[in-house]
Parts: structure tokens; C-alpha cells; sequence
């Protein structure tokens, strides 16, 4: 029963970490820029969240810790994003160039940062680990893992479907993502348009760094990255058909997955199978693999994305 | 003298200058208050630039722009918009994944604190489209509705954001016969409403059905502008193209010989969807005679050509020319045999673009003895003359001769020098797709002759054409295709446009033997 609980506990906890990122795609798509760069974004917001809990050390009080570490994670997503917003919408770059550059620096520039700051406080010890003591104070079940992450998934599910569906922002946004001239010629400024996409993901991509190195460890050797967490996140954007309604139950199914190789030596029948940890390790990107390679065929991506708007052509 | 109030808008003497070329000189367009106004002129006759610089797109050298006799400013599509500007342009401006109502209200949303208030918009677009009689659905896609009801949509767009002056660029292009007559009505609606309407357009006959007045441009400059009544519509062709143009295709009688293409069952996919985009279509083209297939854009003409030509593989059926089963031959194989193509994009099939003119004319036959040499070698001195034969002969006009790239020809000589190297193939079968494609007029009629001379001289000819004009004028016989399938015969003596055009949108259909 209680291995059924940490299962539960670590499937919701990668299923928000999944979700959030993957909304954030979702939004930097919609108004046409392919955010390849979430993997970056995601670790250097986890960079600032994790700087901030260390800094604030284990004794502040819960909710300003969870409302400090959220708020610098974001603001270093967002500024992280900008490259891409300056590189893609502004000198019209090619987007899958940038945002695997975004990636390459994200996780050198996080590990630079951490080194130099450990050597600063112990020159014999040159690491990446950062260590958050107030990790505690980010979840609401004692005992268990079930992170306030979580909440503000839910919160962010619920309002991208708002925002998207309802409002007039997202109604624009979505335009620019399918048929820019088409907005351009209602009046809506497209680079505009992109830009809140592209920063909004900065954001969410933020959020979901830290979340995702705070799930269940309690320091984080920077070098590592978030693993491919990134790309996770755009395959259950894509599985999600950019639909936040989906994307949440894509998110459930790839963080079901990605929960199984961290508590599968808890289950007897699953140990029993005699299947080499690894296995358990690969499976979320296999599945990932498997479900793309069946499904993005009939996948629908805003037309025009990936595509530098300019306003001369016509 | 009419006092300036009576205009709606007003270009006055409007000058664009870009980098070697006058695009508008001196140009001047008086629109009434109430009427229907035609701009004529031929491709680069300076249309799209006037827009342009009404909508704000660019600024013009020299003139004023006035609206209701005050002079305004505009410097971008905002300006135009807010001054009651609005356009239907040739290519819709529509978001295809968004339902009709999201398109219309796109830009102007009513919303309360940021959420959008769509029932309201729905009741108001729903009020004008009953005023003007423009049938709609509000909540259907725009990938899922006709053609003419997105031209519908683009209208309301206009409408809700009450535009007084409402510009349609192009309209009846992409439109069947009874679509093209249902836009008069709603443009004579509109007009009867109070509304100006700009019609841009290079069909006359429209332009006299419809417009009180025209506008011609020619080259860059204004020739002049006349009352639709008190003119004839040879009289509106020679304003716009400088001289009297043949409509009429002058052609003899026919005389069909052999049988040059015999297609059996063809069945060919799609790659838009998972229906066979041509289905079991037999026809056969005899040599001396022009076969047309007709059809609304998208009906499994494309994939038909593909087939014929090699393009794409069959899913089955078969193939002969001159007697002898092509179905699995190359593309090469078939053009020596006697397969001659003018495809529908000259730009992706047809041309070498950044290649130079002599190159692409040599393109078919470059391995040839004549061109080539027995260690491989280009022998380019051939090369150069016979390129320099095909340019004289076909009048293909180009800035520096055989070296000329491509790319920077105008679309007309481009399609000139595709015909020049075809046709000098000595064809058995030529198939030529949409060959006056945005042409003008002086073009169209130059190529018309050559697909006629082909017939004349013993040829087959199979030509798919989407305008009505050309399938009325040119063809000995018409095959109408509809969604992949022949669904009717005719000959051109014995039928109408608005005949074809119930076949074309599939409302009838008859048995055809091939």
C-alpha cells in the first residue's frame, strides 16, 4: 500500500514538472516560436530557485521561501528566455538552432555558476552541488512528497485553458502562431504577440526546473542537467496536441512512467520480473519514442511556427 | 465639376517610386460614395501597389489621399482600418483552425476584463449576415467550409468592423460560376447599402456585369476612367492592355486522328488526405485535337497530371501513349518519347531557378549528342546557340540574354521559355497545366496560339485549365472533373458557363465513356 502512495506521490509530482513545461511550450508555440530551449530554461531557473533556498537557508518561514524561490525561478526563466525572443523574433534566427544553443549553455553556464560559488565559500571543493535545506517547506503533506508544485501546476493548467480559450489575449496569441499575416492585418502586432509567448514559456519553463530538482532529493549536482526533461516536456506538448487539456493527461502518462524507474525495486511482482533498473530508467523517453512516432503524424502544430515573421513579406 | 464630398475616398495623384521602376505614376482613383468601382489593369499595371499605399503599406513620393474630401494620413493598416478601409484580399487572410465567428471578431473582440464576450459578437454578426444576405455558420471551422463562404467570412470582417469602403482584390479567382454570381448579389447588397466597394479584378465581363465605373491602369500610369454604360468591354481591353486583343482563340475546324493518349482506370492517392485523389478515370486525347479538363482548384486535376507525367506513381490503371504502355516508365523515358509537360508551377517543376535561362532550356535535352560530348562534357557553344534560336523564335524576353538567371525573369517570359523548350521538343502529347496562369492578357493570347498551332500541326493536347475563359475558348472537347472523377463531356459549341459550373461544383453529373 504504501509503495501505491509513492508511486501516486512521484507520478504527480513529474506529471506537474511535465505539465508546467510543457504549457510553457505550448504558449511559445502558439504564437509561433518553437521553444527547443526548455531544457536550458528549466535548469537555469532551477539555478535561481535553488541559489534562493540556499540563501535563505532552512530557517525562513515556509510561505516566503515558496513565494521567494517561485518568484526568482520565473524572473531567471523569463530573462534566460529572451535570447530566444531576441535571436528568434527580432533577428530572425533559425529556432531549432537557438534553442539547442539554449541548452548547450544552459547546463554549462548553471554548472560554471554553482562551482564558482562553492569555490568562493571552499576552494578544496570544486563542485556543482547546491543544496536547498528548505526543501521541507515545499511540501504540505508531512511525511510525503506531495509538493505545493503540484498546486500551482493544477493553478497553471487551469489558467492556460482561460487564457488560451477565453480571453482575447489568447485568441491573438493563437492567431500569430497559425496565420500571422492574418493577425497582422487585423491590426494585432505579431512580434509583440510572440514575445509574451516566448516569455510566458520562460517562465513556466522556470517553474518546472525547480520543481523538478526538488522532487524527492534535497541538494542537485548542476553538470547533470535536468536529463532531457525538457524534451520530455515538448513530447507531451506534442502528445498533448497544444491543448492544455491534454496535455495534463500526457504529463499523467509520461510521469507515471518516469515515477516507475524511481520506485520500481519497491514492488515485489516488478522486482520479481528480474528487469534491470535501467530498463525502468529509459522508459519514459522509449514510450515517448513509441508514441511519437504513432501519433505526430496526425499531429496538428500551429501552422506558421518556426517560421520568422516579417512583416515586408506578403 | 463634382464637389468633393460626393467621393468616399480619393487618391490623387499618387507616385511610388521603387529602385528602376515608376510602380505607380501620377495615378489618380475618385470612389463615389455608393458605387461599385472597378480597378483594371493587367499584372503590374500597378494595382497592388495603389492598395498598398491606400492601406498604408507604403508611402507614396508624391500625392494626397482624401477621405470625404479631407486630406488623411496613412501610415499603417490600422490607419486604413480606422478610417473605414477594409480589404477581402485575393488570399485570405483567415485562421483556418479558428471557427468563423473567432475570424470575424479577430482584432476587434468585445471582451469584459480581458474575458471574450462571443455571444454578443454572434448576435451581431448573425444580424449582418441576414442584412446582407451573406449565409453563414458561425461555429463552423474555416478548414471545413467552402471557399465562397470563407470569401463570406472575409465580407463580414469588413462588415463588423463597419467599413464604409470595402476593397475586393481579385474575388471571383478562386470562385465557381454560381458562387461568382452570388458575390455579385451580395456586392450589389452592399453597394444598395450605402457601402463604397473597390472591385480589382482583370475580367471584364465581371467588371461590366457589376462596376458603375472603371479604372484602368497601364504600366504604372492612369489611362483613363469610364462609366460601364457607355462602354464596351473590347474598348476596357485596349485601355488596358495598349492595343485590340483577340478574345476569341481564331482556331479551324478540328481533325482528330489517332489515339496519342490512352489513359484506362487511373486511380492515383492523395497526400492531402486518405482518399484517392483521382478515381478511376479513363479519357483518351487523339492526335490534331485540345482536350480540357475543367474543375474547381483541388479536385484531383494535380494528381491526375502527376500521374500522366510520372510525378507520382499510380495505385492502379494504366497508361499508353502512341500505343505503347508507359504506366511504369521514368520521367525521362516518357519525355523522349514524346511527352512534352508545362506544369502547373513553373517555379517548382518547371524551372531551374537559379539556374540561367539557357541551362533550363537545354534542361530535357542536355544529354543529347548535340550537347553533350562523347567524355561527358557539355559542349557549350551548342548549347548557347540553340538557346539563343529558342529566345528569338519564342520571343523570351530576359535582361541579359541565355545567361539570364532564372529567377529574376518575369513570370511571363518564365512561362515563355518553358513553352519554347516543350514545344521544340516536337511533342507527340503535350500536357500543359494551367499554362496562363497569371498572365496577362497579351501573354495569354500569344500561348492559346501556340496550344492551337500544336493541334493544328498533328498533336495531342491535354490541357488543365481552372479558368472558365480559357475552357469555353480553347478545347475541342471539355471533361469536367470533380472531386477526382470525369463526371461530364461537352463540347464547347454546345455548352454554357453556368452548365460547366454545376458539374464543376458537383450538383450534376452523367456517364462518361472515355
Amino acid at each position: 500500500m504504501g509503495m501505491v502512495i509513492i508511486l501516486i506521490q512521484y507520478t504527480l509530482l513529474f506529471a506537474a514538472v511535465l505539465s508546467l513545461v510543457a504549457l510553457g511550450g505550448c504558449f511559445s508555440e502558439h504564437s509561433g516560436v518553437i521553444n527547443l530551449g526548455l531544457e536550458g530554461i528549466m535548469v537555469m531557473g532551477a539555478l535561481g530557485g535553488a541559489l534562493t533556498f540556499k540563501f535563505l537557508g532552512g530557517d525562513a518561514s515556509p510561505f516566503v521561501t515558496i513565494l521567494a524561490v517561485l518568484f526568482v525561478a520565473i524572473a531567471v526563466g523569463v530573462a534566460y528566455s529572451t535570447l530566444l525572443g531576441i535571436a528568434a523574433i527580432k533577428l530572425k534566427a533559425d529556432q531549432t538552432l537557438i534553442g539547442t544553443a539554449m541548452n548547450m549553455l544552459g547546463t554549462a553556464a548553471a554548472t560554471v555558476i554553482a562551482k564558482s560559488i562553492n569555490l568562493a565559500e571552499d576552494s578544496t571543493k570544486p563542485s556543482s552541488e547546491i543544496a536547498y535545506p528548505g526543501r521541507k517547506s515545499f511540501l504540505f503533506v508531512d511525511g510525503y512528497e506531495f509538493n505545493w508544485f503540484m498546486i500551482v501546476a493544477v493553478v497553471a493548467l487551469v489558467a492556460a485553458y482561460i487564457v488560451l480559450y477565453k480571453t482575447r489575449f489568447g485568441l491573438r496569441l493563437m492567431a500569430c502562431g497559425e496565420h500571422p499575416q492574418a493577425a497582422d492585418s487585423v491590426g494585432i502586432n505579431v512580434y509583440k504577440m510572440r514575445w509574451a509567448g516566448v516569455l510566458i514559456s520562460g517562465g513556466l519553463g522556470g517553474i518546472g526546473g525547480i520543481c523538478y530538482i526538488t522532487a524527492g532529493v534535497s541538494s542537485w549536482k548542476f553538470e547533470v542537467g535536468v536529463a532531457g526533461f525538457g524534451f520530455l516536456a515538448l513530447a507531451v506538448m506534442i502528445f498533448g496536441q497544444w491543448k492544455p487539456t491534454r496535455i495534463a493527461l500526457a504529463a499523467l502518462l509520461f510521469g507515471f512512467f518516469r515515477a516507475l524507474s524511481n520506485v520500481n525495486s519497491g514492488f515485489e511482482f516488478l522486482k520479481n520480473l528480474n528487469i534491470p533498473g535501467g530498463i525502468y530508467n529509459m522508459l519514459p523517453y522509449v514510450i515517448s519514442l513509441i508514441v511519437l512516432a504513432f501519433t505526430s503524424r496526425q499531429s496538428r502544430a500551429p501552422k506558421a511556427e518556426g517560421i520568422p515573421y516579417d512583416k515586408g513579406m506578403r | 465639376m463634382e464637389s468633393s464630398e460626393n467621393y468616399a475616398i480619393e487618391m490623387l495623384n499618387i507616385t511610388k517610386k521603387f529602385p528602376g521602376i515608376i510602380a505607380n505614376d501620377n495615378i489618380t482613383l475618385q470612389l463615389r460614395k455608393g458605387e461599385i468601382h472597378a480597378l483594371l489593369g493587367e499584372n503590374g499595371a500597378g494595382k497592388s501597389t495603389l492598395m498598398s499605399v491606400l492601406f498604408g503599406l507604403y508611402q507614396p513620393e508624391e500625392g494626397v489621399i482624401k477621405k470625404d474630401g479631407k486630406i488623411v494620413e496613412i501610415r499603417d493598416p490600422n490607419d486604413a482600418n480606422a478610417l473605414g478601409i477594409g480589404m477581402v484580399h485575393q488570399h485570405f487572410k483567415l485562421v483556418e483552425c479558428f471557427t468563423v465567428l473567432d475570424n470575424i471578431i479577430l482584432g476587434v473582440e468585445p471582451v469584459k476584463a480581458g474575458i471574450l464576450q462571443k455571444a454578443e459578437a454572434r448576435q451581431k454578426v448573425l444580424a449582418l449576415s441576414e442584412k446582407y444576405g451573406l449565409n453563414i455558420d458561425p461555429d463552423a471551422l474555416i478548414e471545413d467550409i467552402t471557399v465562397g463562404m470563407q470569401q463570406r467570412t472575409e465580407i463580414l470582417k469588413m462588415l463588423y468592423r463597419d467599413n464604409e469602403i470595402l476593397i475586393f482584390d481579385e474575388p471571383t479567382a478562386v470562385l465557381t460560376p454560381q458562387e461568382i454570381k452570388e458575390l455579385m448579389q451580395i456586392m450589389r447588397n452592399l453597394s444598395a447599402e450605402g457601402k463604397s466597394i473597390l472591385f480589382i479584378s482583370h475580367k471584364l465581363q465581371e467588371i461590366m456585369d457589376v462596376a458603375d465605373r472603371c479604372t484602368v491602369l497601364r504600366k504604372g500610369k492612369y489611362i483613363g476612367t469610364v462609366n460601364t454604360a457607355d462602354t464596351t468591354m473590347q474598348e476596357l481591353s485596349a485601355m488596358m492592355v495598349g492595343r485590340n486583343v483577340n478574345f476569341h482563340v481564331e482556331k479551324k475546324e478540328a481533325h482528330p486522328g489517332d489515339v496519342i493518349l490512352n489513359v484506362e482506370n487511373m486511380t492515383v492517392a492523395s497526400k492531402m488526405h486518405k482518399k484517392n485523389a483521382v478515381n478511376n478515370v479513363s479519357l483518351k486525347v487523339r492526335a490534331g485535337e485540345i482536350v480540357c479538363i475543367a474543375g474547381i482548384d483541388g479536385n484531383g486535376q494535380t494528381e491526375f497530371v502527376y500521374g500522366i507525367t510520372g510525378l507520382e506513381p499510380l495505385v492502379s490503371g494504366k497508361i499508353e501513349m502512341c500505343g505503347q504502355d508507359i504506366t511504369n516508365m521514368s520521367i525521362r523515358k516518357r519525355s523522349v518519347s514524346g511527352m512534352s509537360h508545362i506544369p502547373e508551377d513553373r517555379h517548382k517543376h518547371g524551372l531551374v531557378l537559379d539556374y540561367s535561362l539557357e541551362d533550363n532550356l537545354v534542361l530535357q535535352r542536355y544529354f543529347e549528342p548535340e550537347f553533350t560530348n562523347p567524355a561527358g562534357f557539355l559542349r557549350r557553344a551548342n548549347i548557347r546557340s540553340y538557346a539563343d534560336r529558342l529566345i528569338e523564335q519564342y520571343d523570351v524576353r530576359s535582361g541579359q540574354g541565355a545567361e539570364t538567371i532564372a529567377r529574376s525573369m518575369s513570370g511571363g517570359n518564365q512561362q515563355k521559355a518553358i513553352i519554347a523548350r516543350e514545344i521544340d521538343k516536337n511533342p507527340e502529347l503535350l500536357v500543359a497545366v494551367q499554362p496562363t496562369r497569371g498572365l496577362d492578357v497579351g501573354a495569354i493570347e500569344y500561348i492559346h496560339k501556340q496550344l492551337v498551332a500544336q493541334r493544328d500541326a498533328g498533336k495531342a493536347v491535354l490541357l488543365v485549365s481552372l479558368e472558365l475563359d480559357e475552357v469555353m475558348d480553347v478545347p475541342d472537347r471539355i471533361l469536367v472533373m470533380y472531386e477526382g472523377e470525369i463526371v461530364g463531356e461537352f463540347d464547347p459549341k454546345d455548352t454554357t458557363e453556368e452548365e460547366l459550373g454545376l458539374y464543376m461544383a458537383g450538383a450534376r453529373r452523367k456517364e462518361v465513356k472515355a
